[in-house]
């Protein structure tokens, strides 16, 4: 039984709680056994709301059995990144400086899941506030890839990937800053969407670097992925950056897949020395089959890609080094020090070098540097422009193209511990995914085969103008489903089992 | 812990030095909610009552701009002449200090939302001084600490320090001139009369209440000296939190003599923030500048830009009421008063009970006459404003009225007006109670002349013989054995037709 459970999608799970196949108590149970028989194993985890979850399932089936109307993914159970705040439910962003902390607030994200009915299991593992491809940054230790435990989940959000493709959770939340949601989604054979900047609120979402931070849905199938998507976009009156215009028609495009007759950009950059050729190969047939189902392949120039990476250790650093300057062991979270001995300005120094980690702290000192009078403009000043000319290269693009395709990482997921000291080599996996959170728009990482040299899963990325999803899921669910036939199962088939 | 400071004399400082000023004013906008969250702005709640986790700067939390807050932002730049900008950002100003929940103030930095106005301010000797406008940006106030356990309230020797996060995020407007230059000994006085100038524009427009007492308005005064002759600025001081007219005034005199001091004996001025001292008239060292403080400004990326279209600036541009310069000129032509009296006027903080009393049916004259005399005595008395003083301008008002009717002369009106400064009720029932009332029956009158006439007969032969000067004497008989409720020119009128003399 749980076994069959936690095979399902979210759309199935729906529809049999809808009918009464199954009662979401069922559902969550099921899950709360899978976590608790493997995820000793994967650690994609950080707290598990058992009671919580259980307490949301059983309104949902009395709700039902008041023969009240359910939303579309009521009764489905979801694992939350740990960045966006829960009440009475620990929120530590992977970091020993909120350590214990318990918002009293709700990010509005979790509002809406829980307005949908959703079932939140718990918190999963990142690394520490955002910062990092591999979850090895974590305060509380790293996530395994349920495709080899060896391996990284990636990152920053491992534990929710991770979570997804050990059927843990049929859905998941991640945040997207580099590349953070399509990355893990990549490299665990899962979907992850960074929808367009503004269409899902920040509030309640702790801060890295808030030009470029997106909350996104991720999710083992494509249609899942729309489904969640839809419950958390929307105009959000308590963040500024809130876009104020209806959700794309994102589900509707899902359950519409096609590329017939759209032109579909490969970007000339995405490409070279770096790049693994499993994936490089797995991308070139992703984009055979994009032309034998009726695309047409256009050839694109972005010059400005180059800088890309660049500009984004400038700006996010900057960023960062402000919005992590409110933890200072004052009002919550972490405190050291305080023994009487030290002043205010002390505790609050000897707390930030308690409780941040090496790479938080590497970020913070690059930002504080990079905005420092007298190199503001060198290098602060010098990124904004190049992501000026980034937006300006995807525009002049999609005047051309309807998406732009590319590998959504340069390799499958490497072994734990192997780039951990080489922080530019991890800054490497997010070469793809960089530009497009340069530029505000949107992009969604999908499952495209297993590269023959290390049997690991590449990921698809398919890029769409800011406000354009639906294009993401229209060309996605296409994808998905012409892949699921040449292989004859969901790729997540052949992951070992745990 | 203040070390004497050596000065000069102010008339020797000006001898050989130009003084060169900036202020810089922040008001405390008077919106009921915070500028980037919906928390209330009461002041003198329980401390943390009024926050959220916006205003605490919880993690995740993020801002929302209070457009009320941008409203009352153009309105003072329009009232201060400037430009407003089309478009412009919040920037972060980045430093840690415990009363500020994020470490980070939101506030605006190359891009204000008001720059290049100017503001006329009149000295007290009606002379009119024009101080150019830098800018006008926003931002949010911090917190509160309260040092406990030290000797002074100071953050040196305290043993522990209280937060108080209820001012944290209310609106700040910071109005900042460009150098005035050119004042020269008058420029204490221009200080004050820009930031009193200010003071009232900020009212007018009710944008605030301005009560520097209450920290809602505080005035940071930076200056420096240059050798007459020269152009190139010296090496400025700041004082921080000036908290009052006068002390603007002193905190800049003080400042002249101190730079003056330091500069003649071949000393350097070190670029450095000071306190003054209300107590003394004297500043003190702060902190010091030692380079400039690296805020490492960026466009705040929570926010979106702020692009007030024209059409909405016109429309508060219209709806501007009447700038205090532009009104105080109107009334001094109104009331035919000249220059030095409408100072008074002003010094006398009258000028708002006289408007308020004509508003309540007396003419102007009187009601000048009763609030820059009797009135205004009464309050130096008493130590007290005039607005504090215990009688509404609808009661002088209904003073002025009984006197015009004939009902009380001058004499009684003060009378009324003792009564109802002591609380002994309305001017009505001040005349009831003490009976207060001239004496207008003709017969009555009469009868009281003819005994003063009778018991005087040297006097009234005086006047007899021409020497009406002499009626005084009579008159001041009459006038006692009424009480004093008689009308004297009455009296006067009835003696010299009695005794058969023309007036002139």
């Amino acid at each position: 039984m749980t076994d069959a459970i936690i095979k399902l999608t979210a759309a199935q799970i729906a529809a049999r709680i809808a009918s009464g196949e199954l009662t979401a108590v069922q559902v969550t149970e099921a899950h709360l056994a899978r976590i608790e028989a493997v995820d000793e194993k994967v650690h994609a985890f950080l707290h598990v709301d058992r009671e919580g979850a259980l307490a949301q399932a059983r309104a949902v089936d009395e709700k039902r059995a008041r023969g009240e109307k359910l939303g579309p993914l009521a009764g489905v159970p979801l694992a939350l990144k740990d960045i966006f705040t829960t009440v009475g439910v620990p929120t530590t962003v992977g970091s020993k400086m909120l350590e214990g902390w318990i918002p009293p607030y709700d990010a509005t994200l979790t509002k809406r899941l829980k307005d949908a009915d959703v079932v939140i299991l718990g918190k999963t593992n990142m690394d520490e506030f955002a910062m990092g491809s591999s979850t090895e940054n974590s305060a509380y230790g790293p996530t395994g890839n349920p495709w080899d435990l060896t391996r990284i989940p990636g990152g920053s959000g491992g534990g929710s990937s991770a979570s997804l493709a050990s059927f843990q959770a049929p859905l998941a939340i991640g945040t997207d800053t580099g590349g953070s949601i399509r990355q893990p989604a990549a490299v665990t054979g899962t979907v992850g969407v960074k929808p367009t900047y503004g269409a899902v609120s920040r509030y309640g979402m702790v801060a890295f670097s808030s030009s470029l931070d997106q909350g996104g849905p991720c999710a083992r199938t494509v249609l899942d992925a729309a489904l969640l998507h839809e419950v958390i976009a929307g105009h959000d009156p308590m963040d500024s950056t809130s876009i104020d215009a209806p959700v794309p028609p994102v589900v509707e495009a899902a359950r519409n897949g096609s590329v017939a007759g759209m032109r579909v950009g490969v970007v000339k950059q995405f490409r070279g020395e770096g790049y693994q050729a499993g994936v490089v190969q797995r991308f070139d047939e992703s984009v055979e089959l994009l032309r034998e189902l009726g695309a047409e392949i256009v050839e694109l120039d972005c010059p400005s890609f180059d800088l890309a990476l660049a500009a984004y250790y400038l700006i996010a650093p900057s960023e960062c080094s402000s919005n992590l300057a409110r933890f200072d062991g004052l009002r919550y979270g972490l405190r050291t020090g305080d023994d009487g001995s030290h002043s205010a300005e002390e505790v609050t120094s000897l707390t930030r070098e308690a409780g941040f980690g090496a790479e938080v702290k590497r970020r913070i000192m690059l930002g504080t540097y990079a905005l420092s009078s007298g190199y503001y403009d060198a290098y602060y000043g010098s990124a904004q422009k190049v992501r000026t000319l980034i937006t300006r290269d995807f525009e002049k693009s999609f005047e051309k193209v309807d998406v732009i395709v590319s590998p959504t990482t340069p390799t499958t997921a490497f072994p734990i511990g192997e780039r951990a000291d080489d922080p530019m080599a991890m800054y490497l996996a997010d070469l793809c995914t960089i530009p497009t959170n340069l530029a505000g728009n949107a992009a969604m990482s999908l499952p495209c085969g297993l590269a023959p040299e290390d049997g690991l899963p590449v990921g698809l990325q398919i890029i769409a103008p800011a406000l354009k999803d639906d294009r993401l899921y229209k060309v996605g669910a296409a994808v998905e489903a012409a892949f699921v036939e040449r292989w004859g199962h969901p790729l997540l088939e052949e992951a070992p089992s745990l | 812990m203040t070390t004497t400071t050596d000065l000069v004399s102010y008339e020797d400082a000006l001898a050989s030095y130009d003084p060169v000023m900036g202020l810089e004013v922040h008001v405390e906008l008077g919106t009921k909610t915070k500028m980037f969250c919906g928390c209330s702005t009461e002041l003198g709640q329980d401390a943390n009552t009024q926050t959220c986790p916006v205003c605490l700067g919880l993690p995740g939390a993020l801002p929302v701009v209070n457009a009320t807050g941008v409203e009352s932002a153009i309105k003072i730049g329009l009232a201060l002449n400037c430009e407003i900008a089309e478009w412009c950002r919040f920037a972060r100003k980045n430093y840690f200090y415990p009363d500020m929940p994020k470490n980070f103030q939101t506030s605006q930095y190359d891009e204000p939302i008001a720059f290049d106005g100017y503001l006329d301010v009149q000295l007290e000797d009606g002379e009119v001084f024009r101080v150019e406008i830098e800018r006008a940006h926003m931002e949010e106030d911090t917190g509160k600490s309260t040092h406990v356990g030290g000797a002074t309230g100071r953050i040196h020797g305290a043993s522990h320090s209280l937060l108080d996060y209820n001012r944290a995020g209310i609106p700040l407007i910071e109005i900042v001139t460009k150098p005035i230059v050119g004042a020269g000994e008058r420029a204490p006085e221009v200080a004050k009369a820009y930031v009193r100038e200010l003071r009232e524009v900020i009212k007018a427009l009710g944008v605030s209440e301005a009560r520097m007492e209450m920290g809602q308005m505080r005035c940071d005064v930076n200056l420096s000296l240059r050798p007459h002759g020269t152009e190139k600025f010296g090496t400025r001081s700041e004082t921080k939190n000036v908290n009052s007219l006068r002390s603007v005034e002193r905190a800049a005199r003080f400042e002249i003599q101190r730079h003056a001091a330091v500069l003649s004996s071949g000393g350097t001025i070190i670029q450095e923030t000071r306190h003054f001292h209300e107590d003394t008239g004297s500043t003190t060292s702060g902190r010091v500048k030692e380079e400039a403080e690296d805020y490492r400004y960026f466009p705040e990326p929570d926010l979106v830009p702020v692009a007030p279209s024209r059409a909405w600036v016109e429309e508060i541009r219209s709806a501007l009421p009447e700038l205090p310069l532009v009104r105080r000129n109107r009334l001094r032509e109104e009331w035919a008063v000249s220059g030095t009296d409408m100072q008074a006027i002003l010094n006398a903080g009258a000028l708002e009970p006289i408007v308020a009393t004509i508003e309540a049916g007396a003419d102007a004259a009187s009601a000048r006459k009763w609030w820059m005399g009797e009135l205004a005595r009464s309050a130096n008395e008493s130590g007290k404003a005039l607005d504090e003083l215990a009688i509404t301008p609808a009661q002088v008002a209904r003073v002025t009225e009984l006197v015009a009717k004939g009902d009380l002369n001058d004499k009684l009106a003060r009378q009324v007006i003792e009564g109802v400064l002591a609380g002994e009720g309305t001017p009505d029932e001040v005349v009831d109670q003490r009976g207060l009332k001239v004496v207008s029956d003709e017969g009555a009158l009469t009868t009281a002349v003819e005994e003063a006439i009778a018991g005087n007969p040297a006097i009234a032969d005086k006047i007899r013989g021409g020497k009406v000067a002499a009626a005084g004497a009579l008159v001041g008989a009459v006038m006692k054995a009424t009480r004093g409720q008689a009308d004297a020119a009455r009296v006067k009128e009835l003696i010299l037709e009695k005794l058969g003399v023309g007036e002139g």
